[in-house]
């Protein structure tokens, strides 16, 4: 039983990682109505960022956090200018989807020339101490507290965001119809920049709260935890920021449980199976809207 | 009537541009003025080929966007290497068996293709995408646990390790999990490849330009005004995504054939992508676009190898570049303004 209950805990963290990364997919999903193939390698850099913060100029982790999360920021912002506007109102959605391909190999590819293609160990960030329960039969890490406590406040922060202030209102409109929005004075770029850099940042936190989960780093990090977490945005219905949430977090414990229960090789085909099981019970996902199409 | 003879002189034109680069290269062979490095492509630049041309099939003339691939390129690489395996002793003729195994891993595949299509074609846009991703990630994943043996009693089956298959000590492992099939008989050549090209381009070409073909683009153009007319959605779809697949099997069965290892890490979704890439560059539903295409970008990273560590960099910025250059409408407009005169003769044909 406690060690159901911890590996429950430990996919929750993983979840909640996948979750982060999966609410800056569902967002830019929503206003932009393209898949950024590269979200999976701003984590990445993310995480390099953080470490050679901390590496090299010894910075306190929270000013390394810092630091990420404005290269990051900055690279989201960079990209969206450089390779996705340009190509809104291509004649075929494709387009972009390639693009962002072609960053996701540009950004593994800086990567590896820059920081080479060798595993490096990252030192965790948080500096909580672990939590013992049931007389030490269930161990509860600092990461993984951090790491749930970061997804809840992140959720809550951005919910609140979109709902109160007018930049996220902005955000709601741009999603709803890019014409109209822009016929009510919203400055559309910017919404979708803004987007883009709320995205890049999330990935960076994601990126550090990975690295710290499971130290080690290559150019290749960010791919993997990438995918999944787009299947988590699918899965709860893209362009939903609870789906994402919900979806992320079943992910996490869905890929741990599998690991530990059924076979650890099985494991990634395992939530792609309750993915497509999912789908074909609810094509637009667990919380998604089903739009009528109409003639 | 007029119309039909300008499909028949543009496929004649992709017809004859694989020929004229098939003599070209075996020239080129024959006179030693081609490097080992561009010989040994040879044969994947023809996989590739197939595998874009197939895709496209999909995603350029059915209009739904798959991501799962190179799923079924695994499966036909899988059951022909497997098959060749089995049957090396019993068959030496490598002609004919090769072209059974080709003919088994394109069966094998159009029939995972059928069965995954019934329920995927059912969904729209992205979730299609991703459900064809996952379920090609599972075909890799599950390929990777499975262990088949062969000995003197019959076949062996295990999900676990090669030992727990029970076998005799003489027998042979022919699916070893991870590192998956061994020693395949290498009977892969660029002459077949060049040949199930113009198969597939036949297939393709002529799927297109028939009944079914107009069909197939009818749903994607508007599903709904096909339906209403009485097309049969799932029908149609179904056989595009199932010729699609089976294309890409005979391609696995190409690949596998032409390699000493086969693992089932190689079919992950960047393959997937890969072809996907060559499809968009190429021009969406156009099948010499794809051809050119994936000669092009396959060529490419070998090119650039003089610039050793930067390759891959460069390879990407080609790549995001060439997409900006060919759909965004800023470039489009520029090209218009700019590059029209020199294209004017070519425009006034193409309308």
């Amino acid at each position: 039983m406690s060690s159901f209950v911890s590996y429950l805990i430990n996919g929750i963290s993983l979840g909640s990682v996948y979750a982060i990364i999966a609410l800056g997919y569902t967002m830019v999903y929503g206003i932009a109505k393209m898949l950024n193939f590269a979200h999976g390698d701003v984590i990445m850099v993310g995480g390099y960022a953080a470490l050679t913060m901390m590496t090299v100029s010894g910075a306190h982790p929270l000013v390394a956090i810092l630091v990420a999360v404005l290269v990051c920021t900055t690279l989201g912002i960079t990209i969206e200018r450089v390779a996705y506007r340009p190509l809104r109102g291509a004649a075929s959605p494709l387009a972009v989807l390639i693009t962002a391909i072609g960053v996701s190999y540009l950004l593994q590819n800086l990567a590896l020339l820059i920081f080479g293609a060798n595993t490096k160990s990252f030192q965790s960030v948080v500096t909580i101490p672990a939590v013992k329960l049931a007389d030490g039969a269930i161990n509860i890490t600092g990461e993984t507290i951090v790491t749930i406590v970061a997804c809840i406040v992140i959720m809550l922060g951005l919910t609140t965001f979109i709902k109160k202030t007018k930049a996220g209102q902005a955000m709601l409109a741009v999603s709803e119809d890019k014409g109209a929005a822009q016929l009510m004075g919203i400055n559309v770029n910017g919404t979708i920049a803004l987007t883009f850099a709320i995205g890049s940042a999330l990935a960076a936190i994601a990126g550090v709260l990975l690295c710290s989960a499971y130290p080690s780093l290559t150019p290749y990090t960010g791919a993997m935890p990438g995918i999944k977490a787009f299947v988590a945005a699918v899965f709860g219905g893209i362009g939903s920021i609870t789906g994402a949430m919900i979806g992320g977090i079943l992910l996490g414990v869905i890929e741990i449980l599998g690991k530990a229960y059924i076979s650890s090789q099985m494991a990634d085909a395992i939530v792609f199976a309750v993915l497509i099981i999912v789908l074909l019970v609810k094509p637009t996902g667990l919380l998604g809207k089903q739009i009528q199409e109409k003639v | 009537m007029k119309k039909m003879d300008k499909t028949f002189k543009s496929n004649c034109i992709t017809y004859g541009m694989v020929i004229a680069a098939y003599i070209i290269v075996q020239i080129m062979v024959g006179t030693g003025n081609i490097s080992s490095l561009m010989k040994g492509l040879l044969v994947p630049v023809c996989v590739y080929i197939v595998m874009a041309v197939s895709l496209n099939l999909v995603v350029g003339i059915s209009g739904e966007l798959s991501l799962g691939h190179a799923g079924f390129m695994c499966v036909g690489a899988f059951s022909s290497a497997f098959f060749s395996k089995c049957v090396q002793e019993a068959l030496p003729n490598s002609g004919f068996r090769f072209f059974l195994a080709i003919v088994l891993g394109a069966a094998v595949a159009a029939v995972f293709g059928l069965l995954i299509g019934i329920p995927v074609l059912r969904l729209k846009g992205d979730y299609l995408a991703i459900v064809t991703l996952a379920f090609g990630e599972i075909i890799k994943n599950v390929i990777n646990v499975f262990y088949i043996g062969k000995d003197s009693t019959g076949f062996h089956f295990s999900m676990k390790d090669q030992f727990s298959m029970g076998m005799e000590p003489t027998g042979t492992v022919i699916l070893n999990g991870p590192q998956g099939i061994t020693g395949t008989p290498k009977d892969a050549s660029f002459t077949v490849g060049v040949i199930l090209i113009l198969i597939t381009l036949f297939v393709v070409l002529n799927l297109i330009n028939s009944r079914d073909g107009r069909a197939i683009k009818s749903i994607r153009d508007n599903r709904i005004a096909a339906e209403s007319v009485g097309i049969n959605i799932t029908k149609y779809k179904l056989m595009a995504f199932t010729v699609s697949a089976a294309l890409a099997g005979a391609a696995g069965a190409l690949y596998a054939h032409n390699l000493a290892t086969l693992q089932g890490k190689k079919f992950d979704y960047n393959m997937s992508i890969m072809a996907l890439v060559f499809v968009v560059l190429g021009g969406i539903g156009n099948i010499r676009g794809s051809v050119i295409a994936a000669v092009v970008l396959t060529l490419l990273p070998e090119l650039l190898r003089g610039l050793s560590d930067y390759r891959m960099l460069i390879y990407a910025i080609v790549l995001i570049v060439m997409m900006l250059f060919n759909w965004a409408p800023k470039a489009l407009e520029w090209r218009e303004r700019y590059l029209s005169r020199f294209f004017r003769k070519q425009e006034k044909e193409g309308k």
